[in-house]
């Protein structure tokens, strides 16, 4: 089945300016958050995006909202490129894609309540006549995530972890987005919360037809829930692949040492597996290696990865990309 | 027997009443051994931990019953100089924050040298020379010249692990360490842990590792508690317990998380509800409101913890 792509990324990047000293800024440098990053997202479909902390994960998301302007690159929305729109029809688009931050405490204001919170899009955007069909609204938009309209009058204090992310959600889903960023949604949250949230994030995109790019750190939560998964590093995709290609064959070996590091909870299954591949911390962004920017860390690195680096490049067709000379 | 805690119980008073925190636990743990306590945020893990080390602060909190053994001794006869001489010396704790656990402007060698001239009769230069080496131990690049640094010049990883060096520097015969992991990368996680459990192959060191991931705990220890609102539910080997988890929020648990090896996109089956509020806990068993099974006992009685099996023993009224 060919849908067409929702979401079009071409090579983006996204460099950050270094300055050095106060009375005599110099520029020293550039930070690249995001260094030359293409992937495409179908319309329902769902892209996980992984990587440590410091890779580019929470930048790629700014970037792609255009919440941040990119330093190069084109982001097609229906074929559309909006790194160009001007501030009006950029708000325009604003109503099509949303998105659900980390944190359920810092990302709600302590002193609106709920439905000022959920309805606030609504006003912005001027999508409810009267009062009445704001209070439906709001009404139908904590129902939808599980809330009730009756915490509508609640202030954010009043609510656990799981139930703000719930908040958090209903105002996303206020303007009617067809494309939900969700920037770990979960990990701030208790263990058997996560369940409930990731199951709302599901139900609310067969509901919604959605299209979700789901950003985290666990592995095992964006194998859940995504379609395709797509493997960063460094500001660089280092591998995209279905979620069944990239579990059961994955080529970089940056990905085989993330799956081996996630632990299962099953000791059968952790007797027989791999628990360490790489060892060594993640280079800082301003300083990264020269040719691939895995060779520091690889223990299969040769004198090809000193030097050049690698492409994306597709192997076994379907899709299965992978930035490795050696794959 | 290393180490054996019985019957502890921590309280902390506050405006609404007295919160039992920890709740009359049990466990004891062999040299050698890890053992892995489980639980989510405000079960009673680090309170029980801290109790361990004797550093509750006190008021509000404090420990009102109980013995924990060490080599037989029990720490809460001890007088808090004795507990210092013991602290760092035989037991060591890694703390869950290692952004925050280590002091801003003192050096990190400074530091990791702290518990070597506290307890051991050493030399600066000695105590110098061995922090070297530890910081090395921990994989620490150019241990030598980052003896001088300072924590901010550190990564969150590379903290974590001076906070590790600084737990080994005496050689424990108890590592507790409190999530601490979960600020980390899932590849420095995996580097870390594999470590500690090294020293507890090759030096009998027995580690307590706490944590809310029942994936690490499943790799790592040979026995589990899982705590719920201050008390021990459920109580087994590491085997056991992932093949016949007997209390139903146990078996929620393995359920709620997703697993990087099952491949449909298969429903997670959550527990519903909240975790209780440890100011105004139900009646009868804690986890009844949440729980499928729960009859009317219940919610009226609260179940001690039994054995069901060999080494298995559960706090639950079902199939008494």
């Amino acid at each position: 089945m060919e849908t067409r792509p929702l979401i079009q990324i071409t090579n983006l990047s996204k460099h950050f300016p270094v300055y050095r000293g106060v009375v005599f800024k110099r520029r020293i440098g550039d930070l690249k958050a995001l260094d030359n990053i293409s992937f495409h997202i179908a319309e329902g479909e769902t892209l996980g995006l992984v990587g440590e902390s410091g890779c580019g994960k929470t930048t790629a998301c700014r970037t792609l909202l255009q919440l941040e302007r990119p330093t190069a690159g084109e982001v097609l929305f229906k074929g559309e490129d909006i790194t160009r729109l001007g501030k009006h029809p950029l708000r325009k688009l604003r109503k099509k894609m949303q998105i659900v931050f980390q944190d359920p405490f810092g990302s709600l204001n302590p002193r609106m309540t709920v439905r000022d919170i959920v309805g606030e899009p609504l006003r912005i955007h001027g999508l409810a006549r009267g009062r009445g069909e704001y209070a439906d609204r709001v009404g139908y938009l904590l129902d939808i995530v599980g809330l009730g309209p009756a915490m509508a009058g609640r202030y954010p204090h009043e609510f656990s972890g799981g139930q703000r992310q719930r908040i958090g959600i209903a105002r996303a889903l206020a303007v009617e987005p067809e494309f939900l960023v969700c920037d770990e949604p979960v990990s701030a949250l208790d263990v058997s919360i996560q369940a409930q949230i990731i199951n709302l994030f599901a139900e609310l995109q067969e509901k919604l037809g959605l299209t979700y790019l789901f950003v985290a750190h666990d592995l095992a939560v964006v194998r859940h829930i995504s379609d395709r998964i797509a493997v960063m590093y460094l500001g660089e995709i280092v591998e995209i692949a279905s979620r069944e290609a990239l579990y059961h064959h994955p080529q970089h070996p940056y990905t085989r040492a993330l799956l081996s590091a996630v632990p299962i909870p099953d000791p059968e299954i952790e007797r027989n597996r791999e628990h360490c591949l790489i060892r060594g911390e993640v280079p800082s962004l301003f300083d990264t290696p020269e040719g691939c920017k895995f060779h520091p860390r690889c223990p299969f690195a040769r004198g090809i990865c000193r030097e050049s680096r690698p492409a994306l490049r597709g192997i076994e067709g379907n899709g299965h990309n992978v930035a490795c000379h050696l794959a | 027997m290393l180490l054996d805690v019985r019957h502890l119980s921590t309280h902390f008073k506050s405006r609404h009443g007295t919160i039992k925190a920890v709740d009359d636990i049990s466990f004891d743990l062999h040299e050698g051994e890890t053992l892995g306590i489980v639980g989510e945020s405000g079960c009673g893990k680090t309170v029980s931990a801290l109790s361990l080390m004797r550093l509750i602060p006190d008021p509000p909190g404090r420990i009102v019953s109980g013995e924990i053994l060490l080599e037989g001794r029990d720490l809460l006869q001890l007088s808090e100089k004795e507990m210092c001489d013991i602290r760092g010396n035989q037991m060591a704790m890694i703390f869950q924050e290692p952004m925050t656990a280590l002091h801003p402007v003192l050096t990190v060698g400074r530091q990791v040298m702290e518990p070597l001239i506290r307890h051991k009769d050493v030399r600066r230069r000695e105590a110098f020379t061995e922090g070297v080496r530890l910081l090395k131990q921990v994989r620490i690049p150019d241990a030598g010249d980052r003896m001088h640094a300072y924590p901010h010049q550190f990564s969150g990883g590379m903290r974590q692990r001076v906070m590790v060096a600084m737990g080994l520097a005496c050689n424990p015969r108890l590592i507790i360490a409190d999530e601490p992991t979960t600020a980390l990368d899932v590849t420095i996680q995996a580097e870390l842990l594999e470590f500690m459990k090294g020293l507890t192959r090759d030096q009998g060191t027995a580690l307590i590792l706490i944590t809310h991931n029942l994936g690490i705990v499943a790799r790592y220890a040979d026995k589990v508690i899982i705590m719920y609102a201050g008390r021990i539910i459920e109580r087994a080997m590491t085997r056991d317990l992932y093949l016949t988890p007997r209390h139903p929020y146990t078996t929620g648990l393995l359920a709620s998380v997703p697993r990087l090896d099952r491949d449909t996109r298969e429903k997670l089956l959550p527990i519903d509800g909240q975790p209780p509020d440890l100011a105004d806990l139900p009646t009868g068993c804690a986890f009844h409101p949440r729980c499928r099974h729960a009859t009317a006992r219940c919610r009226e009685e609260s179940p001690m913890l039994r054995e069901v099996a060999d080494r298995h023993d559960v706090a639950c009224w079902i199939d008494a």
